[in-house]
């Protein structure tokens, strides 16, 4: 592949780099002593991220005046999206709600999935598989979500030295013991026969030639726990699971994202709005379940931070909930990844995966020295990074005015011999390959980046929400990770709910069928609250794409 | 209109000025271009963002991911959000006496249509050997053919110019399933751990942690025995081995 050389180091960085290469020798004989930079104790943990990290910050937040959560705190600009009005089109379907909603709806279905990435796939395997006719509704096209871009791996107890009481004390402790239990245990447990699944799939983990999994450890496993397939373990979920969708007969509606809930008069979900983009006309759909998997918000670009996360990732699904009626938690917790990429510029806020350290990479200052043990929880290191980068202006600062730490990727071939980063991350190697950079011979310069809505719509252990015939799984609901998730258990969630919300959904439509008239009364309470706190009416959502540059919104 | 920070493009027919530096993406949004279809990920991993350029005085064409492809001057660009490839909807049965390789010719026989033009592997913009791993299909070579297509990010680029008219990504996608679903041997420590969880009443020994006071489980996470990062696979205990219920 052409190498384009105006993507190397410039030179205002190599100088820097050049002190990540100087330490690394002695760094590589302290890890084959076993010697690694002490893990913070539970008090240290709490100071670092009470002082650095963005979550705890006042600043930027606002309390929820109105709604099921009042009083709760939350970023300003989710604060703006849950206390809005329901976009036009659905206001004039809610002030001419007989006519419109009494003719026959535009489409019919059994169980209706409201997003189609990972989450929402998984219920639909399962939902078509109980038998019921199982319809996706997305956004953009089924698989743009956040599910295709997870890089770094799936955590499930299989190990020897590993159970679900093991995973489960982890998940607990990396979410600062803030997590629903229950939600935790329904989690570890149904980790080992979810691997089983996608291996039956056909899913491609990486293994050894015995058929054994090959894991790794994540930010606060005790145990090699990670399991994942190059470096595009997302994408390879993403594609086994549409395939088996396809087959099922799962039809899918693209370029629809859902912008209300129907109800009927006992407040049961019965169906949703779709809006067509951008054209903006409005689909009626019946159903009589109703899955809600729009995946989380890190296009909110909360503070301004860069996000590693899709295009249509904006909390569509939170406001929706949010209005009719049902509770929200944790959504001031958001998750913001170590290591985005801070140079080059055109990749701001990309990820680069925690697999880089789970193989050994270190995080290091501008003198290419460690600042923190590669297996903190991941809030806990990004409060540690802008702590070193702000308070001890330890940072390199890029051309473009970012601060930035090292990533010292080259480490990983002196521990794991030649080849391995070719072989562990092909995807990343092949992008910086083809734009001159070599990530062998290189460290990458890296700043937290906005990941992952820890938070959201809650529900039960079957994945059902307060609101009968309503289904919630993946980001958009919250308690699994309380306030901190650890890698590899996102996809792991998603999974596993995804999969509870498609049978109960498939049993629910069963057992109690089409359900009443629909309507859109579960907005009356809120329009009106929105009406007494004089929101402005200006003040939509859901927004369905972030704005760049001089684009104007859909 | 010349601008030293600007270059000048030609997007779907139309000429623009665009801020350098960029992507393809960010410098048509930032002079108001939005767009709806045509962009998922923003990230190179989803291939909803194909396009085909041109630089003016060239003849060679290239295919590109908007979200990652620098603009360059004179830059002549046709997006390409969709494109129609034959998919076989089917199951991972293998019938008896039939082989993975002999089912993935049988759903994609256009592959024996490659004349080895080698048009799909130089267009690939993630850089993949295609025009190999349609070979390797072919020849029965399955495991290679998985890992040579294995970052495909589905940008259809390569078919579109495919004069055998083969739907590489699918017959790719097909040959991975296959592959996976009945040459790589099953994990058998997972199979282990299921047998072994189906043993165990793990419900009684969380239910015993759920119990606990919080200072008393802050004490035991705090206690963790790591296993240690270089320790063979399956080999390293911890001492405690009660939360692993081995007694
Ligand atoms: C770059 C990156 C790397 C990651 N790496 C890992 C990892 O290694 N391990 C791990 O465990 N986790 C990882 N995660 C987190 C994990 O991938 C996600 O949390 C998870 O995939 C979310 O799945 P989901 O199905 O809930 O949402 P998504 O996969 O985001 O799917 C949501 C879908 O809903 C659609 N949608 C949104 N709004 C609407 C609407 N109004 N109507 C209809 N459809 C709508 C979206 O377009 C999308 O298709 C990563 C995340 C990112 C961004
Ligand atoms: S193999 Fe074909 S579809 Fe896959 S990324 Fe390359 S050009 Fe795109
Ligand atoms: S473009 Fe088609 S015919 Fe040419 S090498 Fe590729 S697969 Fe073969
Ligand atoms: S938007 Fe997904 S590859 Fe460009």
């Amino acid at each position: 592949m052409a190498v384009n050389q105006s993507h190397t180091l410039p030179e205002s960085l190599r100088e820097s780099a050049r002190l990540v290469e100087k330490t690394r020798e002695e760094r590589l004989a302290r890890l084959l002593r076993g010697e690694t930079f002490p893990l913070l104790s539970l008090s240290d943990r709490r100071a670092w991220l009470e002082e650095y990290h963005p979550d705890y910050q006042l600043e930027g937040r606002r309390t929820l005046g109105v709604g099921p959560s009042k009083g709760m705190e939350t970023p300003v600009e989710l604060a703006d999206l849950l206390e809005a009005w329901p976009r036009a089109n659905v206001l004039s379907l809610y002030e001419d709600s007989d006519k419109r909603l009494a003719q026959e709806p535009d489409h019919v279905t059994d169980v209706l999935i409201i997003g189609g990435g990972g989450a929402g796939m998984a219920a639909a395997i399962t939902a078509a598989e109980a038998g019921a006719k199982v319809t996706i509704a997305t956004k953009l096209r089924p698989g743009d979500s956040n599910t295709i871009m997870a890089e770094g791996g799936i955590q499930a107890a299989d190990q020897e030295c590993d159970s679900p009481v093991q995973h489960f004390l982890d998940v607990l402790g990396g979410g600062h013991f803030t997590n629903d239990p229950d939600m935790v245990e329904a989690l570890v447990t149904d980790g080992p026969e979810t691997l089983r699944w996608l291996e039956e799939l056909g899913l491609l983990f990486d293994k050894y030639a015995t058929g054994r999994m090959k894991t790794r450890h994540g930010g606060g496993t005790s145990r090699k726990r990670l399991h994942s397939c190059g470096d595009v373990t997302g994408l390879e979920i993403m594609r086994v699971l549409q395939d088996r969708a396809e087959y099922l007969g799962v039809e899918t509606i693209q370029f629809h994202p859902a912008v209300e809930l129907l109800t009927d008069e006992n407040g049961r979900a019965v169906g949703v709005v779709l809006e067509r983009i951008p054209q903006g006309e409005t689909l009626v759909v019946r159903a009589k379940a109703v899955i809600l998997a729009t995946g989380g918000f890190g296009r909110l670009h909360f503070r301004d931070f860069p996000t590693s996360n899709h295009y249509g990732a904006t909390a569509d699904g939170l406001a929706i909930a949010y209005r009719a009626g049902l509770p929200l938690r944790d959504i001031q917790s958001c998750q913001y990844h170590p290591t985005g990429v801070a140079y080059p510029e055109q990749k701001l806020g990309l990820l680069l995966t925690e697999k880089f350290r789970g193989l050994g990479a270190q995080i290091l200052n501008r003198h290419g020295d460690e600042f923190v043990h590669n297996l903190e929880p991941r809030d806990v290191t990004t409060a540690t990074i802008i702590r070193e980068c702000s308070e001890y202006d330890n940072g390199v600062e890029t051309p473009g005015g970012v601060n930035g730490v090292w990533l010292d990727i080259p480490l990983i071939e002196l521990l794991h011999g030649r080849g391995t980063i070719e072989r562990e991350f092909p995807g990343r190697f092949k992008e910086f390959i083809g734009k001159g950079f070599d990530i062998r011979k290189w460290p990458v310069l890296a700043y937290p980046t906005l990941h992952y809505q820890n938070g959201g719509v809650v529900t039960g252990t079957d994945a059902a929400t307060d609101m009968p015939g309503l289904f919630a799984a993946g980001e958009v609901t919250g308690g699994v990770h309380g306030k901190n998730r650890l890698m590899g258990n996102a996809l792991l969630e998603i999974l596993v709910f995804g999969r509870r919300a498609g049978e109960g959904a498939a049993r629910f439509a069963a057992e109690f069928g089409a359900g009443g008239k629909p309507g859109l009364s579960h907005l009356d309470a809120f329009l009106e609250e929105l009406t007494v706190a004089k929101i402005d009416r200006q003040r939509t959502a859901p927004r369905l794409l972030p704005v760049y540059g001089k684009v104007r919104p859909v | 209109m010349d601008r030293a920070d600007h270059v000048s493009i030609l997007y779907d027919g139309e000429k623009h000025e665009v801020p350098s530096g960029r992507t393809i993406l960010s410098a048509l949004e930032e002079i108001g271009i939005g767009f709806v279809r045509g962009v998922g990920c923003r990230g190179g991993v989803c291939g909803a963002c194909t396009v085909l350029y041109r630089i003016s005085d060239e003849t060679e064409f290239h295919a590109a991911l908007m979200c990652q492809e620098p603009v360059q001057a004179e830059m002549e660009i046709l997006p390409l959000p969709y494109f129609p490839q034959k998919k076989v909807r089917h199951s991972l049965d293998l019938p008896e006496g039939e082989t993975p390789h002999y089912r993935v010719v049988n759903y994609y026989p256009e592959i024996n249509r490659c004349i080895m033009c080698g048009e799909c592997s130089r267009l690939c913009p993630v850089g993949i050997d295609v025009m190999g791993y349609v070979g390797m299909i072919k020849r029965g070579e399955l495991r290679e053919a998985a890992w040579e297509s294995f970052t495909c990010v589905q940008c259809q680029a390569c078919a579109l110019r495919c004069p055998g008219q083969i739907p590489q990504p699918n017959a790719a996608l097909t040959a991975r399933l296959f592959h996976g679903r009945h040459q790589v041997p099953q994990a058998e420590h997972l199979t282990r751990a299921l047998e072994k969880n189906r043993k165990e009443d793990i419900h009684a020994v969380i239910g015993r942690l759920r119990r606990m006071k919080p200072v008393e489980i802050q004490a035991l996470y705090q206690r963790r025995e790591i296993e240690p990062q270089n320790a063979p696979p399956g080999t390293w205990l911890p001492e405690d081995r009660t939360l692993i219920m081995m007694g």
